[in-house]
């Protein structure tokens, strides 16, 4: 099992959930965050004085899958959330030791 | 109201013993009366709904404005620093304020004649408003107690502690509001035109009164207590535009009733005033986005909401002697030189006015102090007379050019009752109770350390 860890444009949410669907993957968790890499924040302005915003809000999508459907993910985060400019984020992915389903303690790719 | 029923009363009379014939006096008389019954109906109900239209400034207009322009940790403590007055204040006056500010008392202050409105009722003092019920009048000028010190709130944001501010605001109104009410509008006051003061200032609906002495004392406040912690480095954004967006909206809307409402009357005068303050708002906000575009290419919401409040607050003293005109005259300076104040002025001399309670009603009561001496006509205002029963001129543009000298002294009052009483009040509040909060709970935050309450549970 891997866990795939997407920092994405937020406005790309929507389309890569449908793409991610669309290769049968339902289970995600979402979160909102903040951050930055190589992309430059922007300035804002009130009342004269000047604020530089470098933090962004991005879209943090997290899923573990089975480690045979790494690459297939991949292709299907890559292309849905690309727009092609700076900013459009990163995939992380990490190996997974076990997955437990709390309802009733199924254990390995049969909980995902 | 007595008079309306004797007059109704009266009506039915003639009418019932219509067999034999009313004499032609009587009937005339009860025609008077009824003329007067139902031109007091028309002056009470604007004059009740310009008093909702001022509360509906500080509570929510000015809530609303204040804490969108500070951090969401503060948000609560910044929206009960407005509300609080309109508790407070409101019991004060019903104590004593009324009376201290509207009794006959000195040139400087009143009496106690009104403590616990006794005598407040429903026949009307002729000293301030004919028509409308002593009461009316007494709970009209209640809702101006009540924005004043809300207003200096904007000076001390996101640092001062609730029981301490409440304290200082009541103390003030006692050193500085009532006295300055009384000099500018109570019977023989000593700046009151209308009523043989020594220095005859126009005041019409409080430029000195509310937004000079306010203005001033934020400045005071601003310094006396020092930069909020981490100012200027750390950032300091407000929080949420779109409060400060819906209450600048509602400062508007309720300035109608500040500025119109002063006339007292559902008069000829109230429609002037009204137009004349809805222009010099607008012309604010053009004028200070204009100046913001020039300045560093962009028209901001803020910048626009902040030219329409400086406006405002600029043309209350003028509002019912100035015509259309000069409103938009007043409306353009303001925006353009409170635009620099804010800007760049509050920069460079390094004083922490954290919502420029300052910089957009000190120094906007104080042109509009000034520019009300220049614009003042008689033939928008006629209500002073000779002994011959001729308007006499008032400002500058009527010929009268020591009016500018009587508005000037008008606000060097306003501006030393100001600064020595608020610093009197600092001074006494920080010796019963200390007024700044202690710096961990300011990094922590007003809402949880002051009111154990948080603004936003998003996961509630």
């Amino acid at each position: 099992m891997v866990k795939i860890e997407a920092i994405i444009q937020p406005f790309k949410l929507e389309e890569v959930k449908e793409a991610l669907k669309g290769i049968g993957i339902d289970g995600m968790t979402v979160t909102e965050v903040r951050g930055h890499g190589r992309q430059k924040g922007h300035k804002e302005m009130y009342r004269g004085r000047e604020y530089n915003v470098d933090l962004l809000p991005k879209i943090k999508l997290e899923l573990v899958i089975p480690s045979a459907r790494q690459e297939e993910v991949i292709r299907t985060l890559t292309t849905s959330a690309r727009t092609g400019k700076i900013g459009d984020g990163k995939i992380f992915i990490y190996q997974v030791a076990e997955a437990i389903r709390i309802r009733n303690d199924e254990r390995g790719e049969s909980a995902l | 109201m007595s008079y309306r029923i004797v007059a109704l009363l009266s009506l039915c009379a003639s009418a019932l013993f219509s067999q034999s014939p009313p004499s032609a006096e009587a009937e005339l008389a009860a025609l008077r009366a009824a003329v007067k019954a139902s031109q007091s109906a028309g002056d009470n109900a604007w004059m009740l709904i310009s008093s909702a239209l001022v509360l509906m400034m500080t509570g929510p207009g000015l809530a609303l404005f204040y804490s969108g322009l500070v951090r969401k940790k503060n948000v609560l403590g910044t929206m009960m620093q407005s509300f609080v007055m309109m508790a407070v204040i409101t019991l004060v006056w019903f104590v004593c304020g009324y009376s201290l500010a509207f009794g006959e008392g000195s040139r400087f202050l009143g009496s106690l004649q009104y403590a616990f409105l006794q005598n407040v009722g429903a026949d009307p003092n002729p000293d301030y408003a004919g028509t409308i019920p002593h009461q009316t009048f007494m709970i009209y000028q209640l809702m101006f107690a009540i924005i004043t010190p809300a207003l200096i709130a904007g000076a001390f944001a996101e640092r001062v502690r609730f029981g301490a501010m409440t304290l200082f605001c009541t103390l003030w109104t006692f050193i500085v509001y009532f006295p300055a009410a009384h000099m500018v509008w109570g019977k023989g006051g000593f700046l009151n035109a209308f009523s043989n003061g020594a220095i005859p200032v126009f005041d019409f609906a409080g430029g000195t009164v509310v937004h000079i002495t306010s203005g001033f004392s934020a400045l005071v406040c601003a310094i006396y207590l020092g930069k909020r912690k981490g100012y200027p480095v750390d950032p300091m954004k407000p929080h949420s535009l779109v409060l400060s967006f819906i209450g600048a909206c509602l400062l508007w809307v309720g300035w109608f009733g500040f500025n119109a409402g002063s006339a007292l009357a559902a008069s000829g005068l109230a429609t002037s005033a009204f137009v004349t303050t809805h222009m010099a708002s607008a012309a604010g906000a053009i004028s200070w986005m204009l100046a913001e575009r020039i300045k560093t290419g962009k028209a901001s919401a803020l910048g626009a909401i902040s030219g329409s409040v400086a406006g405002l607050a600029t043309v209350t003293q003028g509002a019912g002697f100035v015509a259309p005109y000069a409103g938009v005259l007043i409306g353009l300076i303001a925006g353009v030189v409170c635009f620099f104040m804010v800007t760049v002025a509050k920069n460079k001399l390094g004083y922490d006015d954290s919502l420029d309670a300052f910089g957009v009603h000190g120094v906007g009561g104080l042109m509009g102090c000034t520019l009300t001496g220049v614009f003042a006509t008689r033939t928008v205002n006629d209500a002073l007379k000779n002994a011959a029963g001729q308007p006499l001129p008032l400002g500058l543009v009527d010929g009268n050019a020591q009016q500018i000298v009587n508005q000037l002294m008008g606000a060097g009052i306003g501006i030393a009752l100001a600064v020595v009483g608020t610093l009197i009040c600092l001074k006494v509040t920080d010796i019963i109770t200390p007024i700044r909060m202690e710096s961990r709970d300011e990094t922590e935050g007003m809402d949880l350390t002051l009111h154990g309450e948080e603004g936003y549970n998003f996961e509630a």
